[in-house]
């Protein structure tokens, strides 16, 4: 899932403090996982922020919404009929929701409220982590299933690097080294021979580098 | 400055002497004599001197410069790259300037996180990796193009170096990765400077069980102890050292002003013992910011004089 | 036990303190209370294991929130006690009040807040 983390509150505030009217709009997809854009999560922003501009005198108006998801223009359609009582609105979707709202209601401010951060997986409760760079390329065949561009901070593709220490990476200990989890992973899969072989340079025209990215699949289309 | 002159380094390698190596850390402004007066405290001492390239992620004079300097006092530069500051267009540009001016031996490196440096807030590129380096490099030597496919009328010509750290962890892929390392053309290694000797045997055993002493080059790294608090600064702060506690006791048990010479002292047995373990080619030198003691190593060492 | 407690404190009974989330105790503040706390089983008691601890992170990040937006995390707080302790309960009630009392009223409430703040400088006068 895409997993982001609300934006500090005093960001939001002073984003949306000359406003009178602001609508709070959450997603019931990928932000709900992670806790940080869900409805829970507008309905304590929202008071939140009620209670910031009543001490301050200021009356506004804010309000709460949460739409199925924020990714598709058919679901966006569940706030159109009210987005107009409304001069912002704080999304609390991940990027891609944010710009898709503001592609459709393009009269309309629409701010954002979380900092998405990575694609990434539930490792307990309140915890998450990046498994995933969407390089466009995906190589997880042959590293045992642990991605070297997403798991190691030098995205090496021949590690681990000199700087692996105890299992954890040069950068912080509270970063495993990818290498040192491919190692073990190939280990155990009786695959140390691809650990040997050198792996040639990455075409990394498939990821963000080669530019905005699109996927077609004419049989989908309607 | 023809560009297809084999590396001084390589010569005496291959004509069976220990090789030395010396280290220069350009400075961080646009002093151009301070790099010179370094190299020239080691020039007739070593066999080439090492480049550092914004090491530590620390920006400083970009090796390139002083590896070109250095080549035009009559000295050997080692020049070394890492892979954390420039993609594969920059990093074969650099490679291609610097055969231009006849520096043919090139040390291939992934380099440390720029978290480390002062410039945490920068990018960083790593579009290659220390052995697609090597790779690259190969490729422009030995089937004369470049990675893109355009095939050079003028091909430089390199000796190809890397770096090996028989400390770090996990133990058992070191060895994995130098031959992994060896399989992508490297043709010599200078490794972490070394205090744990018996550390350091054992992976010089198993490097040598695998034969890849035959097929690369090993010279093992050295740094001398100004001090004991460099001692313990290198122990507790410094990734990937292995300092064992009695050569910081050893600096400790002499007072301040003669702390410096049991630094040395102890660098020349090192040297002694080394010569005698299997598979060691030379030494790889790194008296940071303490220059001028090196030809008095080297001479102490038995290593004077260099052969032609 | 029939002891007294402050009549200022409004009792939401709950089946366990870890039933209490974030927007209860924001939801309160809103409405304009002036504090809330919350009381739970001693650290270890809780009957269904770890409810009240649960309710602890949430007061914390409530407190967090408030102190972010000029309300004022003092005004919310975590007790522990056992049920059996009403005599706890009771100097709790007095130490929450008595806390509240010293911060003044909610200042969503600017009018109280105000006349507060007036009475406060003539006393101090």
């Amino acid at each position: 899932m895409i997993m982001a983390e609300s934006k500090p509150i005093e960001e939001i505030i002073s984003e949306i403090k000359d406003f009178q009217r602001v609508l709070v709009a959450g997603c019931d997809g990928c932000v709900t996982v992670c806790e940080a854009g869900g409805l829970k999560e507008v309905q304590v922003l929202a008071s939140s922020l009620r209670m910031h501009f009543m001490q301050e005198g200021r009356a506004m108006t804010i309000d709460e919404v949460s739409l199925t998801r924020q990714c598709d223009k058919d679901y966006l359609r569940q706030i159109q009929d009210r987005i107009g009582d409304y001069d912002a609105v704080v999304s609390l979707a991940c990027g891609a929701g944010v710009q898709f709202m503001a592609e459709m209601y393009d009269e309309r401010v629409i701010l954002p409220g979380v900092d998405t951060r990575f694609i990434g997986v539930t490792e307990e409760r309140g915890v998450w982590t990046e498994r995933c760079q969407a390089c466009g390329a995906c190589i997880l065949a042959s590293t045992g299933g642990i991605c070297p561009i997403a798991r190691c901070s030098k995205r090496m593709l021949n590690g681990p690097c000199g700087g692996s220490e105890k299992g954890k990476c040069e950068v912080s200990d509270e970063i495993d080294c990818g290498w040192q989890l491919i190692y073990e992973r190939l280990k155990n899969l009786g695959q140390l021979d691809r650990f040997e072989r050198p792996v040639d340079p990455k075409d990394w025209a498939t990821s963000r580098d080669g530019g905005p990215r699109k996927i077609v699949k004419e049989v989908s289309r309607q | 400055m023809n560009a297809t002159m084999p590396s001084k380094l390589e010569r005496v390698l291959r004509a069976g002497h220990l090789a030395v190596t010396g280290e220069c850390g350009p400075p961080r402004d646009c002093d151009g004599e301070l790099v010179s007066k370094k190299a020239g405290m080691l020039k007739d001492h070593v066999d080439a001197v090492n480049v550092t390239d914004n090491q530590t992620a620390v920006v400083r004079q970009c090796s390139l410069a002083s590896c070109i300097r250095i080549k035009q006092m009559g000295l050997e530069p080692v020049l070394q790259m890492v892979t954390r500051d420039r993609n594969r267009i920059a990093l074969q540009s650099d490679l291609l300037g610097a055969a231009s001016f006849g520096i043919n031996t090139v040390l291939c490196l992934t380099g440390d996180h720029q978290h480390f440096g002062d410039h945490p807030n920068a990018v960083n590129v790593f579009d290659l990796d220390s052995t697609q380096l090597i790779q690259t490099v190969r490729m422009m030597r030995d089937d004369k193009r470049l990675l893109g496919g355009h095939e050079m009328k003028s091909p430089p010509q390199y000796f190809i170096g890397a770096a090996a750290n028989p400390f770090g962890d996990p133990f058992e892929i070191r060895v994995s990765r130098l031959a992994k390392k060896a399989a992508a053309g490297v043709q010599f290694i200078q490794t972490q400077c070394i205090y744990n000797m018996e550390k350091f045997k054992q992976w010089m055993g198993l490097v040598v069980d695998r034969g890849l002493h035959e097929k690369v080059f090993i010279l093992a790294g050295l740094t001398p102890m100004k001090s004991v608090g460099m001692a313990k600064y290198m122990k507790n702060r410094v990734p990937g050292m292995d300092v064992p506690d009695e050569i910081v006791k050893r600096m400790g048990g002499q007072p301040k002003e003669k702390q410096p010479e049991e630094g040395v002292k102890i660098c020349i047995e090192q040297i002694q013992e080394l010569k005698e373990v299997r598979g060691v080619s030379g030494f790889h030198i790194m008296a940071i910011e303490w220059e001028e003691k090196l030809p008095e190593i080297v001479e102490r060492a038995g290593l004077y004089p260099r052969p032609e | 036990m029939r002891l007294n407690y402050p009549s200022n404190v409004k009792i939401v009974k709950v089946p366990c303190s870890g039933r209490v989330d974030v927007i209860h105790l924001l939801k309160a503040m809103e409405q304009g209370a002036d504090g809330v706390f919350v009381a739970g089983c001693m650290e270890g008691d809780c009957h269904f294991q770890s409810g009240n601890l649960r309710a602890k992170k949430r007061v914390h990040h409530v407190q967090r929130i408030l102190d972010r937006v000029g309300v004022g995390g003092e005004r919310v707080a975590m007790y522990n006690l056992s049920a059996g302790m009403g005599a706890r309960f009771v100097e709790i009630a007095r130490e929450m009040t008595e806390k509240v009392r010293q911060s003044g009223p909610n200042p969503i409430k600017r009018e109280q807040r105000r006349e507060w703040e007036t009475s406060a400088k003539e006393v101090a006068a």
